[in-house]
């Protein structure tokens, strides 16, 4: 009798696992079928959007990029939903493995419509998956070329949905209660100056210069990938890359390292203990531990209570003319929509893009999440740092692009670069310092011809 | 009565292993071993290049490096891991009060996720290595000694349950007869108890083996490969990366051949963990004694 039991409870179980494997595959499959045939003809233009009746056709996945703006995204994606009916689904891949998660989703049957395509690698590796956005409903919604993404073709692989600045973060409040001001910073020797004087009366102060400059994978990209733009920026002399060049020189590697080294060395913490992270610079940044940070735009919108006053300045590292520099500006935000999945899905896909930056409601809560949206009806930008930017390059300074969007094999030179420095933090000696131009310069080399050899 | 039955009844039971098995094993193996001769972006659309990923797969210098480290790695945990949960299987079947107890304090572990583990140790040995100014991937001796220690916590219980049920069958009549005869506690143990516990150390070996090849999770969670040696030219070289981690990189590379050389290691790791993994089965199934 137990043993009949037992046989008949493992064959429930079997049964049951079963039922749920057909079930999982059955269920994308259901949906496809239960869309309204009626619908399949009208094709939905935005004006759409004010017709209270659901007109749920098609399908939405934004694949999102941008961790910090996931709340705002699932927001956004319900009051659509709730609007339209139009399911949307929005997946935010963690920090630093957006290209896995990229790989991994656009296989599957129900992949990613909305992704995003970054820079020329990117375009180069998705290309035959994205729609070309040429004159479509969003392109001619956009109020600027500037930020958009071409094959060699022509084609319009992806589109700008907001831009970024980067630099150094400045509490000119804590300047001031240093005795210093904001106007005495022109150069790098006037920011060393002040910022060696913070950290040597930090003790006094109550608060320190820099942030922490963790090594840890949240945060190692504020110097890998920011900052060592300045080396690549100066290093086009003037003529931005068109494409990934194959080596680089590596001229401005002294500059990098006088940066570099001003922040590591003036910071709430030492560099010997920056390998182990797990400091919140933003943190500390908000809460006035520290007077400078190196970060980018997209903080405005987490600081603007506690540090109402915070402007960003330029990375000055000490090159000839350095006065008339400017803020890093560029993106890597540019949606594609993929071009393989339902015309359905795609028509679905185009009219949510167009609602993100015409309605009044949905396109503010982005722009107070993204810093601005480069389109003719978006909400507009209050964001600070961004503002800054644009005085910049108001009174004549130069704009320094986003040089570092060419990076080949980008997570791996990255992660060589951190290894370099990690070296180097526990102990500056030149040898050390050699290791990081190695990385940074020889790295370089070797991840193109890893990539296109 | 009963065989005829089975005899009906027989493809009812087996048919839905059988579909799950090649759904989820045979068919995407299959995909496998052909993808590996094709250059591609998404599974859909591959088309065959023939040798070229195992070419590339050979000639890169990580995989190499990999390979040697991860050989190391497994030798040194095969030896670690055996040793001492026999040990602890030996001194928990020796009626110590609480033994129960120990043995699923001691089994615990197993019940966490590698990424867990490897994220909480990390921050163990970083706690005591940030005391001396250094951290975990700082250097590949703490990386490797760090995995090791980990996975010895990990493992040892889950192996000495396999040692307590082989230690508790060997036969109680023989080690009354090695006692009467005069046997001391260490011939006893080497002559008579360790002879009859052969199957449960086949087993251990066999798995701490193929686990030792296949680590993935915590390799990736601990250091993921740090510290990386940039060497002159600009070759990076992830100085703890194992195979399976280095397999995981390959097919995130943003090159074209990326995923196929990804692949060709893949059917490469494969033959290799199976060729090993049998060979062990075989050396030590030699050993083994009838009862």
């Amino acid at each position: 009798m137990k043993k009949k039991v037992l046989a008949l409870v493992l064959a429930l179980v079997m049964a049951l696992a079963l039922v749920a494997c057909g079930g999982n595959g059955n269920a994308p499959a259901d949906n496809g079928g239960q869309t309204p045939s009626t619908d399949n003809q009208t094709p939905s233009t935005p004006s759409n959007d004010d017709n209270a009746a659901p007109a749920a056709s098609g399908r939405v996945y934004w694949l999102n990029f941008k961790p910090e703006s996931d709340e705002v995204l699932q927001n956004v994606a319900k009051m659509y939903t709730d609007k339209t009916g139009v399911p949307v689904k929005v997946v935010t891949a963690a920090a630093g493995t957006y290209s896995q998660t990229l790989n991994a989703e656009m296989g599957k049957s129900e992949a990613p419509t909305i992704f995003v395509v970054g820079n020329q690698a990117g375009v180069r590796d998705w290309t035959d998956y994205a729609l070309d956005l040429n004159g479509t409903a969003i392109a001619n919604e956009l109020n600027t070329d500037a930020y958009n993404l071409y094959d060699e073709n022509g084609k319009l692989v992806s589109i700008g949905y907001c831009y970024e600045s980067y630099g150094i973060i400045v509490n000119p409040d804590l300047l001031e209660k240093a005795g210093h001001s904001l106007d005495e910073i022109k150069n790098f020797d006037t920011l060393k100056t002040v910022v060696e004087d913070i950290h040597s009366r930090a003790a006094e102060l109550g608060f320190d210069a820099f942030t922490s400059c963790d090594m840890d994978s949240s945060s190692s990209w504020r110097f890998t990938g920011h900052m060592a733009n300045l080396e690549y920026y100066y290093e086009q002399e003037g003529t931005p890359w068109t494409e990934c060049p194959a080596t680089i020189s590596g001229k401005y590697m002294d500059n990098f390292k006088n940066l570099y080294d001003l922040c590591i060395n003036n910071s709430l913490t030492a560099p010997t203990d920056l390998s182990v992270g797990g400091h919140d610079a933003s943190d500390e940044f908000r809460t006035g531990k520290a007077a400078f940070q190196v970060q980018g735009s997209w903080e405005y919108e987490g600081m603007k209570e506690q540090v109402p006053n915070a402007t960003m300045i330029p990375y000055y590292c000490g090159v000839a003319g350095e006065e008339k520099a400017g803020l890093n500006c560029g993106t890597e935000n540019c949606w594609a929509i993929n071009s393989k999945v339902s015309a359905e899905d795609q028509q679905a896909t185009m009219d949510f893009m167009v609602w993100c930056v015409t309605d009044p409601e949905a396109s503010r809560m982005l722009v107070d999440t993204f810093g601005v949206m480069p389109y003719k009806n978006a909400a507009e930008s209050t964001n600070a740092f961004l503002a800054d930017a644009n005085e910049y390059s108001n009174n004549g300074c130069y704009v320094m692009n986003w040089a570092t969007n060419f990076q080949p094999n980008v997570d791996e030179y990255r992660a060589a670069l951190v290894s370099a420095l990690n070296a180097y933090n526990a102990d500056q000696s030149d040898a050390n310092w050699e290791g990081v131009r190695t990385a940074f310069v020889d790295g370089w080399a070797a991840q193109y011809q890893a990539v296109n050899g | 009565m009963i065989q005829a039955s089975t005899r009906r009844w027989w493809p009812l039971f087996l048919g839905p292993v059988v579909v799950a098995f090649v759904i989820g094993f045979v068919w995407p193996f299959i995909q496998g071993i052909y993808l590996s001769f094709c250059q591609f972006k998404l599974i859909a659309d591959a088309k065959p290049i023939g040798f070229g990923n195992y070419i590339r797969a050979f000639k890169d210098a990580s995989f190499t490096h990999a390979f040697w480290y991860t050989t190391l790695y497994t030798v040194v945990s095969l030896i670690l891991i055996n040793v001492l949960a026999f040990a602890v299987a030996y001194a928990l079947t020796q009626n110590i009060k609480g033994s129960n107890l120990f043995r699923t304090v001691f089994f615990m572990p197993n019940l966490i996720g590698g990424i867990v583990l490897g994220h909480i140790w990390s921050m163990i040995f970083d706690g005591i290595l940030s005391k001396f100014g250094t951290s975990i991937v700082m250097d590949s001796k703490y990386g490797f000694w760090g995995l090791i220690i980990l996975m010895c916590w990990q493992q040892i219980g889950y192996m000495m349950i396999i040692y307590i049920a082989g230690l508790q069958a060997v036969p109680e009549d023989m080690l009354e007869a090695a006692r009467i005869d005069g046997a001391t506690k260490a011939q006893t143990l080497f002559r008579v108890t360790i002879p009859n516990v052969m199957p449960s150390i086949t087993i251990c070996t066999f798995l701490s083996l193929t686990n030792g090849f296949k680590l993935f999770d915590q390799n990736l969670a601990l250091t993921a490969g740090q510290p990386i040696l940039t060497q002159p030219g600009g070759t990076a070289i992830k100085t703890t990366e194992m195979l399976a981690l280095n397999i995981f990189t390959t097919y995130n590379n943003s090159s074209a051949n990326a995923h196929g050389t990804a692949q060709a290691k893949a059917v490469i790791f494969f033959v290799l963990v199976a060729g090993l993994g049998l060979a062990q089965l075989a050396f030590t199934r030699k050993k083994e004694v009838q009862q």
